[in-house]
C-alpha cells in the first residue's frame, strides 16, 4: 500500500490552476473537439452557401447515411486501441447481412434475423481473436485471410442473387422513434440507426474509460509487455477486443441489410476501408494505445456530412475520396506530432 | 611491441543525454597485440569500442591512425580505414551463405557491375583457409551454423576488410569451451600477422591467457594501462572497483523474520540453472553479477513472466505453481522490471492510470473504476514517494527519469507486496532520486517486505543488502553476510577468477 510508505520532506506541488488550465487546454485540443468543432462549422459554411444542407430530411440522412459505419468503427475502435487490425469487417458486413435477408425471407422470426448474424459476428470475432491472441498470427494477416475467404464463399454461395421480398416488419433500418412532445418541445422521430449509433458509441466509451478491462485495452496496446508485468492478460483482452468487434460487426451488418429493400449479397466495396478511416480520423492511434469511440463516430458523422455537402455546393462527389485521403494525412501527422513533442 | 601504436585514442569523452559515458578516457594499440579491455558493467567500454568503430562520435578528443589524425562518420568510414568488429549478437544474414556475409556489401564485381560469384567462393575460401578453418564450406548457409562457426564467419568477414584492428566484444560469451579453443587460435594467428586486437571480456583469465596488456576503465574515466605480465587478478580487480561508497542513503536496521520465499533448484534456460535463494520477511537480499548472468531472467521466472520449466517456488512456506505475472502477483509478489521505458510504464498514459494498473480490480466497484479511489491512489502515490509531477493527470512521458521510475515502483507499492523483486532500481536515475529510492527500500524491509534487489552498482549492492548473491551464468556461485562483503569479493565472484582465492573463501558461506 502506498500509504505505507511514509510521507518525509515537502508535499508535492499540487497547483489546482494550473491543473484546470491544462485539463482545459487538454480537452480543446483532444481530437474529439476539434472534430465537433469541424462539423459544426461544415455545417455553417455549406449552409450559409446552400440552405437545403440544412433541412431537417438532409441532416437526418447525413446522421442516418454512416450510422452503419459508425457502429462498425466502435469495434474497429477497439481493435486498433488494442494495436490490432481487422481488414475484413466489409466483408463480414456484407456475409453477415446476407444471412439476415436470407433468414427473414425463408419464414424465420425476424428477429432472429436481427439477432442471428450479431452473434455469428462474434463467434467469427472469436475466431480471429483465438488465432491473433493464442496461435500469435498479426491480425493483418488474419483478416485478410478471413477477407478472401468471405468474399468468394459469399459469391460462390449466392451467385450473387439479390434478396428481396423481405417481411414490412423487417427493415430495422427504416423504423423511426415515436414523436415525443416534451416539457412542450417538439422532439422529432429519429430513425433508429442514430439512436443506436449513439448509445453504442456512449455506452462503449463508458466502458472502455471507466471498467477495468477497458482500461486494459488501452494498457495492451500503448505497451503490451508492460501490461503484461502488471498481471494483465494480453491473450484474454484481444479475444475480447474481438468478440466485442464482431458484435458489433454484426448489428452494422443488420443496420446495413435492413436499409434498402435490395440485399445484393455482395461485399461493398472499400466498406474496410470507411471504417478503418472513420476510426483514424477520430483520433484512434494507428501505434495503439490512444483513441475513443466518441472521436470515432464524429468522424463518421464529418465523412458523411463532408460527402453530402459536396453535393450542395456543386463539387464533384469524386472528389470525396481525395478530401477523405487529405483528412487521415492530417490526422496521422497531427497525432506523430502530438507524439513527439510528448516524448522530449 | 616497441613499435609505434597503429591507434590512439586520448582525451575521448562522450555524453549521452543523462549519462557521462566517458571522461578522458584514453587507449592505444599496436600492431600484433592482444589489448584487453577491462571494466565493469557501465565503465564505459562499449561506449570505447563503439567510438573506435565509428557508431558514436565523441564529444572531445582524438583519434588518430599511424599518427594522423582521423574522424569516423559512420562504421563504414572505420571499415575503410582497416577497423573491424564483432559485437557479441553477431550480425550476419542467416538467409545467406558463407561466401555471401563475408562479403556483404563490397561483394568482388565483374563486367557490367555484376556481383563476379566465382571470384567471392575463391576470395572467401582464401580467407577461411588462411585462418586454418576447414570445416566451414563457403555456401554453407549461416542459419545452419553453430554459434562458434558464426562468429569464424564474422572474423573471416572482418578480414575480407583487411581489418588492421579487430575488436571484439566479448567473443567466448556463448562458446563452448572447444570453440574458445580454437577462438583463441585465431586470434594468436592474427597476432602473428600483425592484426591490432582489442579485447573486452569479463573473464579473467582470459586476459592472462591471451592478452600482452591491459586498460581498465572506471565509471567512464581511464584507469591505467598495464602489460599483463606485470600485473595479478586482485590487483585488475581493486583498479576496477576502486570506487568510493557515496550518494547513498544509509541503510535503516529492520527486523527479519521468517521465510517469505523459497526457490528450490529452479529452471527455466538458459539463463536460470537450478536456483536456490531464501528471502526473509524485512530483508534485502542484493543480487548480483554480470550483465546477462541471468539475474533478470531468474526473477521474471520467480515472477511467472516467463514461467518455470522445473523446480519449486515456496511463499510463506507454501509450495506454488506460478504460471504467469497475475498469479504471482495474487500470492504477493511485485518485480519492479529493469527497463522502465519498454516493461515498466505505458507512455501514453497517465500518472494515475499507470499506478492504478496492477490493482485495476481493487480500485474498482462493481466492474467500474472507482475514479475517487484512483485518484486518492494516484495522490497518495505522488505524496509518499515524493514524485515530482503537477498531478496524477499528467502523462508520465513528461516526467523525468527518475520520477518515472517512480511511478513503476507505486504501481508496485499499491499491490501491496509481501516480496518485491527490484531489477536496478536506481538505473538512470540522478543523485537526489536515488538516494529518495535508497530510503525507500529500506523503509519498505523495515515495514517487513521481503526485498530482492538486482543491481549492477557495486556500491548499491553492499550499502543496502543485507546478504549478498552473486550469480554467473545462470547460477549461484557466491553468498556474503553484509559484515564479510566487499567490493573485490563479490567483483572477484562474478568473474570466476581462478587467479583469485578470494572467490573460494567467498562462496564458502
Amino acid at each position: 500500500m502506498t500509504t505505507a510508505a511514509p510521507t518525509l520532506g515537502q508535499p508535492t506541488r499540487l497547483s489546482r490552476s494550473r491543473g484546470l488550465a491544462s485539463r482545459f487546454l487538454v480537452f480543446a485540443t483532444s481530437q474529439e473537439f476539434v472534430l465537433l468543432l469541424v462539423v459544426v462549422l461544415l455545417f455553417a459554411v455549406v449552409g450559409n452557401t446552400n440552405p437545403r444542407y440544412l433541412a431537417e430530411r438532409n441532416v437526418l440522412n447525413i446522421f442516418n447515411g454512416n450510422a452503419y459505419i459508425a457502429v462498425a468503427a466502435v469495434g474497429m475502435t477497439m481493435v486498433i486501441i488494442s494495436r490490432n487490425i481487422d481488414i475484413s469487417v466489409g466483408s463480414l458486413i456484407g456475409v453477415l447481412g446476407t444471412v439476415s435477408g436470407s433468414l427473414a425471407i425463408n419464414g424465420y422470426p425476424i428477429w432472429s434475423s436481427w439477432l442471428v448474424p450479431i452473434l455469428l459476428g462474434g463467434v467469427v470475432g472469436a475466431v480471429i481473436g483465438f488465432m491473433v491472441a493464442y496461435l500469435r498470427i498479426p491480425s493483418i494477416v488474419v483478416t485478410l485471410g478471413l477477407l478472401s475467404i468471405l468474399k468468394g464463399g459469399l459469391i460462390t454461395v449466392t451467385n450473387g442473387a439479390w434478396i428481396t421480398d423481405m417481411p414490412d416488419t423487417y427493415f430495422l433500418a427504416q423504423m423511426r422513434t415515436p414523436e415525443i412532445s416534451l416539457l412542450g418541445i417538439n422532439i422529432p422521430a429519429i430513425p433508429s440507426p442514430i439512436v443506436i449509433m449513439i448509445v453504442l458509441t456512449l455506452l462503449a466509451a463508458l466502458w472502455m474509460r471507466y471498467s477495468p478491462t477497458g482500461r486494459a485495452i488501452y494498457a495492451v496496446g500503448g505497451n503490451a509487455e508492460a501490461a503484461r508485468l502488471s498481471g494483465i492478460s494480453e491473450k484474454r483482452i484481444i479475444m475480447t477486443v474481438f468478440i466485442i468487434n464482431g458484435l458489433c460487426v454484426g448489428i452494422a451488418a443488420v443496420l446495413w441489410a435492413t436499409q434498402l429493400s435490395i440485399i445484393q449479397s455482395t461485399v461493398p466495396a472499400g466498406l474496410e476501408l470507411q471504417v478503418i478511416t472513420s476510426a483514424v480520423v477520430g483520433g484512434v492511434s494507428i501505434m495503439g494505445g490512444v483513441g475513443t469511440t466518441i472521436g470515432a463516430m464524429l468522424a463518421a458523422i464529418l465523412l458523411s456530412a463532408i460527402n453530402s455537402a459536396l453535393v450542395f455546393i456543386n463539387v464533384s462527389p469524386y472528389w470525396f475520396r481525395a478530401v477523405v485521403g487529405v483528412l487521415i494525412l492530417i490526422t496521422v501527422l497531427t497525432d506523430l506530432l502530438r507524439r513527439r513533442r510528448t516524448q522530449a | 611491441m616497441q613499435e609505434k601504436p597503429i591507434l590512439e585514442l586520448e582525451h575521448i569523452s562522450k555524453r549521452f543525454p543523462g549519462v557521462q559515458a566517458l571522461t578522458d578516457a584514453r587507449m592505444d594499440v599496436r600492431a600484433g597485440e592482444v589489448h584487453a579491455l577491462l571494466g565493469e558493467n557501465g565503465a564505459g567500454k562499449s561506449t570505447l569500442i563503439k567510438i573506435i568503430s565509428g557508431v558514436h562520435k565523441p564529444d572531445t578528443g582524438d583519434l588518430r591512425m599511424d599518427g594522423q589524425r582521423v574522424v569516423f562518420n559512420n562504421p563504414r568510414e572505420a571499415q575503410a580505414k582497416g577497423v573491424a568488429t564483432i559485437y557479441q549478437e553477431l550480425s550476419l544474414y542467416p538467409e545467406l551463405t558463407v561466401a555471401e556475409n563475408i562479403f556483404m556489401g563490397h561483394a568482388p564485381r565483374g563486367l557490367l557491375g555484376s556481383v563476379d560469384w566465382r571470384a567471392m567462393r575463391r576470395r572467401a575460401e582464401e580467407i577461411l583457409l588462411s585462418l586454418n578453418i576447414t570445416d566451414l564450406g563457403v555456401d554453407d548457409k549461416i542459419g545452419t551454423l553453430t554459434v562458434g562457426k558464426r562468429q569464424r564467419v564474422e572474423i573471416a568477414k572482418a578480414l575480407s576488410f583487411n581489418a588492421r584492428i579487430l575488436i571484439m566484444d566479448e567473443p567466448t560469451a556463448a562458446l563452448t569451451e572447444a570453440d574458445v579453443q580454437r577462438l583463441f587460435g585465431i586470434v594468436r594467428l592474427l597476432r602473428e600477422r600483425g592484426v591490432g586486437i582489442v579485447y573486452i571480456s569479463h573473464r579473467l583469465e582470459e586476459v592472462f591467457t591471451l592478452a600482452d596488456r591491459v586498460t581498465v576503465l572506471r565509471d567512464g574515466h581511464y584507469v591505467d594501462t598495464k602489460a599483463v605480465r606485470e600485473v595479478t587478478s586482485e590487483q585488475l580487480i581493486s583498479m576496477m572497483v576502486g570506487r568510493t561508497i557515496d550518494n547513498l542513503f544509509p541503510k535503516l536496521p529492520a527486523q527479519i523474520g521468517e521465510p517469505v520465499l523459497e526457490v528450490r533448484n529452479l529452471w527455466r534456460k538458459p539463463l536460470c540453472k537450478g536456483v536456490n535463494l531464501t528471502l526473509r520477511a524485512g530483508e534485502i537480499v542484493g543480487l548480483a553479477g554480470l550483465v546477462g548472468s541471468g539475474r533478470s531472467e531468474f526473477a521474471q521466472t520467480v515472477f511467472g513472466f516467463t514461467p518455470a520449466q522445473s523446480g519449486d517456488i515456496l511463499i510463506n512456506g507454501k509450495r506454488l505453481d506460478i504460471r504467469n505475472p497475475g498469479e504471482a502477483m495474487r500470492h504477493g509478489i511485485a518485480y519492479v522490471p529493469e527497463d522502465r521505458g519498454t516493461q515498466g510504464l505505458i507512455r501514453q498514459m497517465r500518472l494515475r492510470e499507470n499506478v492504478s494498473l496492477a490493482v485495476l480490480r481493487s480500485v474498482s466497484h462493481s466492474g467500474f473504476i472507482d475514479n475517487r479511489a484512483e485518484h486518492e491512489l494516484a495522490d497518495k502515490s505522488i505524496g509518499s514517494l515524493q514524485i515530482r509531477a503537477f498531478s496524477g493527470e499528467q502523462v508520465v512521458n513528461k516526467l523525468s527519469g527518475g520520477n518515472q521510475q517512480k511511478v513503476v515502483v507505486a504501481k508496485w507499492l499499491a499491490a501491496k507486496p509481501k516480496i518485491l523483486i527490484m531489477d536496478e532500481p536506481t538505473r538512470g536515475v540522478d543523485v537526489g532520486a536515488k538516494a529518495e529510492i535508497h530510503r525507500l527500500i529500506s523503509e519498505l524491509a523495515q515495514q517487513g517486505i521481503g526485498v530482492l534487489m538486482i543491481s549492477s552498482e557495486l556500491p548499491e549492492v553492499l550499502g543496502m543488502s543485507d546478504r549478498i548473491v552473486v550469480m554467473r551464468e545462470g547460477e549461484i556461485v557466491a553468498e556474503f553476510s553484509r559484515e564479510e562483503a566487499s567490493q573485490e569479493k563479490v567483483v572477484a565472484a562474478m568473474m570466476r577468477d581462478a587467479h583469485s582465492a578470494v572467490s573460494a573463501q567467498g562462496a564458502a558461506t
